[in-house]
């Protein structure tokens, strides 16, 4: 990996309120049950299409996280937030029902990591609330990036399982009592290694997350042992364990702390093979899992590490190679 | 896990092709080969049956007609791409995975209406195996005018 300059920011006032998470069924039958804030039990949440139902759960979650730390819409004066979709329609159609500013913002499924870096960096020039948001839909993921849901195709054993779900966070540059806070950034750059294989998102991203965790560890004179833990957004099993090789290279031994969330998310039995993907896994993690470990001090300092693929359908046909973005936030008690 | 050599830009595609798990062709092939048998059994089944009220050539058209009925019908109940999800080319190439192949977009793009949806998006999947299957018979055709048979 090559190392020019420093990408890490310092933050110094950019506290985490509340953090509100809508999971889809699938997700709440797996390894955190219980864990989300609210499950649906149907995955078109009442509405007619599935892309109205990711809306919808954008909009609950939004509303769902203001509403958990004590605030009222106009007091949010930034919503950030992001989806998968084309046009980014599920975020910025929810955003109709806020009064606050919106900005939408997409890295594939980095763009959680990203909303929280850009709500963090907005805190320390003035604003008071941000609310962070990103999510994903299995269904419409499914329908956008590969086939059409009732085709019966083998699935390749490298595959992950796009999430259903969305969380949102709600940041304060107010510290009010005991807070988590997101205390350092380091920036992504698109990396690409020239994994031309759509199926193996893992094995093309898995460079740019240790070009950003070698690169944060290199600006902050910090190592895998000051942190109780790693978390990578979607790498799945095969690219955390390439992860793990490429940062080894490095000379930095991330197997003690290494987690990532969308493995983390199914049981084995629900066959998602490599685990979860999407934009939901690191939101869903995040708000309902690592934010209350820190609370409940479990974990002093974490890492979270957002991981995309930046691909399109239309460069995955005309024979583009995959690039990738990995964004990472240090949170702290 | 120590990686062999080091990893490079240049290595990394073979570096992860190691790396990978591969799928199990000989539990693919098996199950395709059941799959794809019953599905060719049951339209042996359906000839057989219409053969006791019409010639075979009718009978043939009818139980391929049934299969594509049948499997419609499977792939609106969502039971098609679960036998599919293990019979892999088992449950594609027959008549049975054409009709999967057109019903899944036609429901799938129903929410965009019947003219963008499902009359645009209908033959999304199957579109090429048509372009492809007609070009390549009339190639056959033209090189049978040609040489003579």
């Amino acid at each position: 990996m090559d190392y020019y300059k420093k990408r890490t920011l310092d933050f110094a006032k950019s506290f985490v309120l509340e953090g509100y998470t809508v999971a889809g069924p699938k997700e709440n039958d797996g390894r955190y049950k219980g864990f989300f804030d609210f499950a649906l039990e149907d995955d078109m949440f009442g509405q007619n299409t599935f892309e109205r139902a990711e809306r919808k759960m954008f909009e609950h979650a939004i509303e769902g996280a203001i509403a958990k730390a004590n605030l009222d819409d106009v007091d949010v004066d930034a919503v950030i937030a992001g989806d998968l979709l084309n046009q980014i329609v599920s975020a910025s159609f929810a955003a109709k029902k806020n009064h606050a500013g919106f900005l939408g913002i997409y890295n594939a499924c980095a763009t959680f990591v990203e909303s929280l870096i850009i709500g963090s960096a907005m805190l320390n020039n003035g604003l008071e609330n941000v609310v962070c948001a990103a999510g994903s839909h299995f269904s419409t993921a499914e329908r956008q990036y590969r086939y059409p849901l009732e085709l019966g195709v083998l699935r390749s054993p490298v595959t992950q399982w796009t999430a259903t779900g969305v969380g949102a966070t709600v940041l304060s540059n107010k510290q009010t009592g005991k807070l988590p806070r997101i205390t350092r950034a380091t920036l992504g750059r698109v990396i690409d290694y020239g994994v031309m294989d759509v199926n193996n998102m893992g094995a093309a991203m898995a460079p740019s997350a240790c070009d950003t965790i070698v690169t944060f560890f290199r600006d902050t004179n910090t190592k895998p042992q000051d942190y109780d833990v790693i978390y990578t957004g979607d790498l799945g099993k095969l690219g955390s364990d390439i992860l793990m090789d490429l940062t080894r290279q490095e000379g930095f031994d991330v197997s003690a702390q290494l987690h990532d969330c969308g493995a983390s998310l199914y049981w084995d039995e629900q066959q998602t093979y490599q685990g979860g993907s999407g934009a939901a896994c690191s939101a869903l993690v995040f708000n309902s899992v690592l934010l209350g470990r820190i609370r409940r001090g479990e974990y002093k300092k974490i890492l979270l590490a957002g991981t995309g693929a930046l691909m399109s359908p239309t460069t995955s046909f005309q024979g583009d190679s995959i690039p990738a973005i990995t964004h990472l936030v240090e949170v702290s008690a | 896990m120590e990686a062999k050599s080091e990893i490079t830009r240049e290595n990394y595609k073979s570096y992860v092709f190691e790396k990978m798990p591969k799928s199990s062709h000989w539990k693919n092939m098996i199950w395709a080969f059941l799959i794809g048998g019953t599905i060719c059994a049951i339209g042996q089944g359906f000839i057989e049956l219409y053969s006791l009220w019409f010639n075979l050539q009718d009978a043939s058209v009818l139980a391929s007609g049934t299969l594509v009925f049948v499997a419609a019908v499977l792939t609106g109940f969502g039971v098609y791409d679960q036998i599919g999800r293990f019979a892999g080319a088992g449950s594609t190439i027959p008549i049975t995975g054409f009709s999967n192949a057109v019903v899944s977009p036609a429901l799938e793009f129903r929410a965009e209406g019947y003219v963008y949806g499902v009359g645009a998006k209908m033959f999304l999947v199957a579109g090429p195996v048509i372009v492809n299957g007609v070009t390549i018979s009339v190639i056959v055709a033209l090189i049978t005018l040609i040489f003579g048979g």
